[in-house]
């Protein structure tokens, strides 16, 4: 039997507070053992001494854009750039066109992504009929074709009655709903976080009070009908602060921060001055929630750290250049983060605010159980013996600089375009196959 | 006089005008003093150009100046256009509906195409803010920014201060009330860029609906590091008129009712109309001034719009010396 070993790294794997220079094994798709000299005797192996071994990244928040807006990305394109961000497993959203709310589509979406994907892929299927916020979609049959969860992302479930019914009823399948918390009547219209840029830039703003409220109507009806209710993108202290408050209740109730919320501020949009007339405008840093003040970045950090927030997730949301090329109020909100996901936050890291293990565990068993994905898929996100054979091996101290032409995604949106990393994944395994290797 | 327009040449001041390298002109918040005193020197100049039995010079012969203006403007744009005629420039009208965008030309396709028909200077009013930014980042053209959003309107804001500094000089402690819809005024913000640079107190006098997050009195979005002009913000105009050199009424738009804004006009004149009684409280003679149009009897009372106070004339003619100061900074880097 052919065996694959990664030999001398040092194997981090926050399920189990593992954290030792090993070997680690993976034969058949699965880890068959870690442990000192364990790979002594495999037929292939990849020298890890000097470099971090993680269990494969898990992404429970991207967008794949396939069906309907390939011009963005495919499941192909998109599956690339999670294996080379480190990500063995993601979780699609489901605002495709059509939107994925029928197990048909389902079916089409899982089946498509075993032929094309390079990684896993995990589907979210719709709260609601077409995304229209006014009818449940057919929340069993969907969990039966393979939906891990539901969501109506990229926008709220704005009646109340209807995201309380779809935490009723969604209870009953043990499955979670993402929420995208956003009050509409006062975020619409809105392209910036309400604050001294967009009074700088003459845009109109969002306030964090729009997400505020929306996350403090999710969780009052979370607690009203014991659902599971996920929130995502957080990005306000405010929110934070409620969010805190409901897990000190006992509530049923995960996060998740996306990098760009917890690592960038609202000034990145003003770019760095070199822009004519000193202000870039820059539609990359365009994105919803929208990226606000420090003080919220900060609050997100530390709720990282504490595990307030549960875990990372990066909202990837590519989108075509001439989405982006445009005035500001026309730009589509989104960031293209697959690629820059653990880098960026491996800058907390840096910065001495977020312990390293606590990032890998954020980006690995974290979101693994902030979706409950270990029912579906025994051992994800672990290391464990048993445990599908998917590991990241990162180089901490490698320093890049982000070139987005050169992203797998097709999504070239990114802030951070010139920007310096220190970390760097430099081989991605998935199911016992190396899928990525610098 | 000479007899021709071509044999008339420039005022000797500026032949002698240095110190400008700029490519564009988007907002004032980038200009120095000595810039902004420099566009004020030129536009005397003009002045005195515009004084003449015909008001023309060559100085831009051959230039090719565009108005594109993707926002209905009376006054913007004819005062671009018979500033670039005055300086002996081709000037070019464009008003692009909103519904070409919509149509599917994206506004970097329309001005490559003014680049490709051979246009040297743009001047483009826009309802986006930040779209002549974005345009600058993608062209060869000079930009100048006839008004963005609620962004900025840089030449109104010059043309303002110039008119201040011709009735006041120096305006070092001088206090300019601006009173109205800050939050969706281009023309405030210009104006407290350009003015506390100079060293005049600014204060923004409106409901807290219509002021701007950040500079809302309550303080909410202060944030640290925060890049605003330091103006004061006041909800009370009564107060805010006390000692106050300048009055600048903005235009109220009825769109603020129907978005909830205010609860109705008849609320909004009894609080913030500029009025004979609140003015007393200014500075005796204090100037009163509006960047147009106006809606007498809401925003500022016919009395005071007719009073001798008013400038508001002066603003309009000093615009013209003004734009012909700025296009011919811009533009006479290009030999004709």
């Amino acid at each position: 039997m052919t065996a694959l070993a990664v030999r001398g790294g040092r194997v981090l794997d926050p399920s189990r507070q593992l954290d030792a220079v090993a070997d680690l094994v993976i034969s058949d798709g699965r880890v068959v053992a870690v442990g000192p000299d364990a790979g002594r005797d495999a037929t292939e192996a990849v020298d890890a001494s000097g470099l971090l071994v993680l269990p494969g990244l898990v992404d429970i928040h991207c967008h794949l854009r396939e069906p309907g807006f390939e011009h963005k990305e495919t499941i192909e394109t998109g599956t690339l750039a999670a294996a080379r961000g480190g990500f063995t497993t993601v979780c699609c959203m489901p605002n495709t066109e059509p939107p994925l709310d029928t197990p048909a589509l389902l079916r089409w979406l899982r089946e498509r992504a075993e032929q094309v994907g390079h990684v896993r892929v995990l589907p979210i299927a719709c709260v609601s009929r077409g995304r229209q916020g006014r009818e449940l979609a057919d929340l069993a049959e969907l969990a039966e074709a393979g939906a891990v969860a539901f969501s109506d992302d990229g926008d709220p479930v704005a009646d109340p009655a209807l995201l309380r019914r779809a935490l009723e009823y969604a209870s009953a399948l043990g499955l979670p709903i993402i929420e995208h918390c956003e009050e509409k009547s006062l975020s619409d219209g809105g392209a910036v976080h309400e604050g001294w840029v967009a009074t700088r830039l003459g845009l109109r703003g969002i306030p964090a009070a729009a997400e505020e409220a929306a996350v403090a109507r999710a969780l009052a009806l979370a607690a009203e009908t014991g659902g599971r209710l996920h929130i995502a993108h957080i990005s306000a202290a405010g929110a934070v602060e409620l969010l805190r408050w409901a897990k000190a209740r006992g509530a049923a109730v995960t996060a998740e921060a996306t990098p760009h919320h917890l690592c960038l501020t609202h000034e990145a949009v003003l770019g760095n001055g070199e822009a004519p007339g000193g202000l870039a405008y820059d539609t990359n840093a365009k994105v919803n929630p929208p990226l606000r003040a420090r003080a919220d970045a900060a609050a997100c950090a530390l709720a990282l750290a504490e595990g307030v927030i549960d875990c990372v997730a990066t909202d990837h949301a590519p989108h075509a250049v001439e989405d982006k090329l445009c005035e500001f109020d026309l730009a589509a909100f989104g960031i293209s983060g697959l690629e820059t996901a653990l880098a960026l936050c491996l800058s907390l890291v840096h910065e001495g605010r977020l312990a390293l293990e606590r990032l890998v565990e954020a980006m690995t068993i974290g979101p693994v159980r902030a979706l409950g994905l270990d029912r579906h898929l025994p051992g994800v996100g672990t290391l464990a013996v048993g445990a599908p054979g998917d590991v990241t091996i990162v180089d901490p101290t490698q320093e890049w600089t982000v070139d987005p032409e050169r992203f797998a995604s097709k999504g070239k949106n990114t802030p951070l375009a010139g920007r310096r990393l220190r970390g760097k994944v430099v081989c991605t395994i998935y199911g016992g196959k190396t899928v990525w290797r610098e | 006089m000479s007899s021709s327009v071509e044999g008339q040449s420039a005022p000797t001041a500026l032949q002698e005008a240095g110190g400008w390298s700029r490519r564009h002109l988007l907002d004032v918040d980038e200009l120095t003093p000595a810039e902004m005193l420099l566009v004020f020197e030129t536009a005397d100049a003009m002045r005195e150009v515009l004084s003449r039995e015909v008001p023309r010079v060559p100085t831009l012969r051959g230039t090719t100046v565009v108005n594109l203006f993707y926002e209905p403007s009376t006054r913007t744009r004819a005062s671009f256009e018979l500033a670039a005629k005055a300086l002996g420039a081709d000037v070019v009208n464009i008003a692009a509906e909103q519904s070409s965008v919509k149509k599917g030309e994206s506004l970097l396709d329309t001005v490559r195409t003014i680049e490709s028909l051979g246009a040297h200077v743009l001047v483009m009013r826009h309802w986006q803010s930040g779209a002549p930014y974005l345009v600058a980042r993608h062209t060869r053209m000079h930009v100048i920014n006839a008004g963005d959003g609620w962004h900025a309107h840089p030449t109104q804001a010059l043309l303002d201060i110039y008119t201040m500094r011709c009735r006041l000089g120096d305006l070092r402690g001088r206090k300019v009330v601006i009173v109205g819809d800050i939050a969706h005024s281009r023309v405030a913000r210009s104006d407290a860029w350009g003015l506390t640079a100079l060293g005049a107190r600014v204060v923004f006098c409106g409901p807290p609906t219509l002021l701007p997050a950040g500079l809302r009195p309550d303080g909410r979005g202060g944030e640290e590091g925060a890049l605003l002009p330091p103006v004061q913000v006041e909800t009370d105009l009564d107060r805010a008129v006390e000692d106050a050199d300048v009055v600048m009424a903005l235009r109220l738009q009825r769109e603020r009712m129907q978005g909830g804004l205010l609860p109705s006009l008849r609320e909004y004149v009894r609080q913030y109309q500029v009025n004979e009684e609140r003015l007393a409280r200014a500075r005796p003679g204090a100037l009163v001034m509006h960047p147009g149009p106006m809606n007498e009897g809401i925003e500022i009372s016919p009395a005071v719009a007719r009073s001798t106070q008013a400038v508001i004339e002066e603003q309009v003619t000093n615009g013209v010396a003004v734009r012909m100061a700025v296009l011919y900074l811009l533009g006479r880097g290009r030999g004709s």
